[in-house]
């Protein structure tokens, strides 16, 4: 219990400027709607460095406050939906041990597009966006591949971090 | 640089692939092209039915969205919004094909004539 607030609150900076930095990318590539989620990145590395209550915490207290900061109301509303469905899949894919850090990044990334797409047709009262789940599936896979790599980089030489 | 796969992943991948190519050919081989209606919906409700071949300019939402209609294709030409993602978005000609504008809750159909042969009333 000693340095874990510490840690936290790290984290939760190290999510809001990758959060800052991702605005600042220009990564529209025709595709509405597709991010590379780097914040997820620090997600994953507090799913396996801290325990699965924290990285839920880290996740809405990201949400909120990058909402807050860079969004709006209806942002907030969108991240969060896709932040907790994904944390929820990525805490079960871990525990799960067949999966590597890849695996439930991908997991992760794909099951946040699920989650907004849900949000959409709440919001818009229509199944027809479903046509739009293709595109967002292949996107996931893709940011989520790319996160997943990273994060089993940073993981290798984070060996000696320990939070307790 | 060694990147960990584990066997699991690659099954993982395969099958994300897998039920995007389905949902993708599915929605290829429901689509019907052609003629049809554009239906404007706002938060829900349909505001109005326009005609795809008659070239129009249509205000949404008391002026917050224009989409035009033209050549047999709608396509969102002006919205309030911050990040304008309808206008980016590509016009549309074939059933089941949408706009959307999330912040102001607008949807744009395009629904094919031959579909039903109820009216919009009774549907």
């Amino acid at each position: 219990m000693k340095n874990r607030v510490a840690y936290f609150g790290v984290f939760v900076a190290l999510a809001l400027i990758f959060s800052y930095v991702e605005s600042l990318i220009p990564f529209h590539i025709g595709i509405p709607g597709v991010k590379l989620g780097l914040a997820n990145l620090i997600i994953v590395i507090a799913l396996y460095k801290m325990d699965v209550k924290s990285a839920f915490l880290l996740s809405i207290t990201r949400v909120i406050l990058s909402g807050f900061i860079f969004g709006n109301l209806f942002s907030i509303i969108y991240s969060l939906a896709g932040g907790v469905l994904s944390l929820i899949v990525m805490a079960v894919m871990k525990k799960n041990q067949g999966f590597s850090v890849m695996g439930v990044s991908i997991a992760g990334g794909v099951f946040h597009n699920i989650g907004q797409l849900i949000v959409a047709m709440i919001v818009v009262e229509t199944y027809s966006v479903a046509y739009y789940l293709p595109v967002l599936l292949i996107s996931g896979l893709v940011t989520g591949l790319v996160i997943g790599i990273a994060a089993g980089e940073m993981l290798k030489r984070l060996t000696n971090l320990r939070i307790e | 640089m060694k990147i960990e796969v584990k066997k699991k992943d690659l099954v993982l991948i395969i099958i994300i692939i897998c039920v995007a190519l389905c949902a993708y050919l599915s929605h290829q081989l429901l689509k019907e092209t052609g003629a049809g209606d554009v239906i404007v919906k706002v938060d829900g409700e349909i505001t109005g039915t326009y005609d795809l071949n008659e070239d129009q300019e249509i205000s949404i939402n008391n002026g917050s969205n224009l989409l035009e209609i033209k050549n047999g294709r709608a396509n969102m030409i002006e919205a309030d919004c911050p990040d304008r993602l309808c206008v980016h978005q590509k016009a549309i000609s074939a059933s089941g094909e949408n706009i959307i504008c999330l912040p102001n809750k607008i949807i744009v159909e395009i629904k094919s004539k031959t579909e039903s042969g109820f009216d919009a009333v009774a549907n």
